[in-house]
């Protein structure tokens, strides 16, 4: 993407969402934006309807855990303009105790099982998805296995001595 | 090969009984035991890597039909021989049970490679640390994943088991406390 192009949708994200833009940069050869969380949806709004942009295409999205971050959690958002083959990075931060974000599955079908499976994961509440619940884990399931605070492995084994592993 | 206690007779090698022109008289569990060994049905539940080696164990080369178990059972209501192949999600554990449950006594369960018998490398919050959580397992396969000889070893020992088996061994309590254990009836 042009830096012209980049200039004038950080602009316009300031100008529409009330200075959303927290954070700007290149990163791994992709345009990336930093929103404030109340911005997101209606950005990602934005630069859906936007004639010349349009970004109608959801290519993925993620939510992220840095335990060290004050906001711990956050969701990150990667949209594909097809016709002019644009392609941004969103993301966004929030407190653990608030990790809810609005859904996207209004905008984009595709956002349906995403979001499904950042729940499932992490633990993010998506207000107004349709049917929010575990898409691969085991439904009895009680913990969002991809947060740092929960370990990685099976914790029912009785066979593993850590004196004899040395871990 | 095997730990048990090997009978000295086998298809080729009749067991004792009496004998005359034309008739040939034994015990029924000897009768039935060789039978049973000899004709095994197995359902392989394949679910990865294991099942690839069961592949060729069940070639031409290694040939498994040799030791009577040619006819791969797809269905668990016709198969006596649960051959657990692979890692077991622990979302794939009820249906693995749902299999076992199905299939028709006697029944036996062979546990091929690390994945199934322990989890394996897989100690993960997703898999399962071995299928005998959930299903009792008669006999383990080890390696990861274990060669075609290992697999052929394996269902010897199945043999074995079969071949030694009283008829009357699923009626004993001591058989349906083990069942009880998993909940199971």
């Amino acid at each position: 993407m042009t830096e012209a192009k980049q200039e004038t949708i950080i602009n316009a994200i300031n100008t529409h969402f009330n200075h959303a833009v927290i954070k700007h940069e290149m990163l791994y050869d992709m345009f990336t934006v930093t929103l404030r969380k109340d911005a997101v949806i209606p950005a990602i709004q934005w630069l859906y309807d936007n004639e010349e942009l349009k970004f109608r295409f959801l290519t993925t999205m993620c939510a992220l855990h840095y335990p060290d971050q004050k906001d711990e959690l956050g969701m990150m958002y990667q949209l594909h303009g097809l016709e002019n083959n644009l392609r941004i990075r969103i993301k966004t931060f929030f407190p653990k105790d608030l990790a809810v974000m609005p859904t996207l599955t209004g905008l984009y079908s595709a956002a349906n099982w995403m979001e499904r499976q950042e729940y499932d994961f992490f633990g993010v509440d998506f207000k107004g998805h349709p049917n929010l619940k575990r898409i691969l884990n085991v439904d009895d399931m009680v913990i969002h296995p991809m947060r740092k605070e929960f370990p990685l492995e099976d914790q029912t084994r009785k066979d593993k001595n850590d004196t004899m592993f040395g871990r | 090969m095997s730990t048990l206690e090997k009978p000295n007779y086998t298809v080729a090698n009749k067991p004792d009984g009496v004998e005359g022109t034309g008739y040939f008289v034994t015990s029924l569990d000897k009768a039935v035991g060789l039978a049973r060994k000899n004709s095994l049905w197995p359902l392989p539940f394949a679910t990865s890597c294991c099942g690839i080696e069961f592949m060729a164990t069940m070639g031409a080369h290694y040939d498994l039909a040799r030791f009577g178990s040619e006819r791969l059972s797809f269905s668990p209501r016709q198969a006596d021989l649960l051959m657990v192949m692979g890692t077991i999600a622990k979302k794939m554990g009820p249906v693995l049970k749902q299999i076992y449950e199905q299939m028709a006594e006697p029944k036996w369960v062979l546990c091929m490679g690390a994945c199934a018998s322990t989890g394996g490398i897989f100690d993960t919050y997703s898999v399962l640390q071995g299928i005998d959580r959930i299903i009792p397992v008669d006999v383990y396969i080890p390696g990861c994943p274990p060669r075609p000889e290992q697999v052929i070893e394996g269902i010897l020992h199945i043999q074995e088991l079969a071949h030694n088996e009283a008829i009357r061994r699923r009626d004993t309590p001591e058989y349906k406390a083990m069942l009880n254990e998993y909940g199971m009836e």
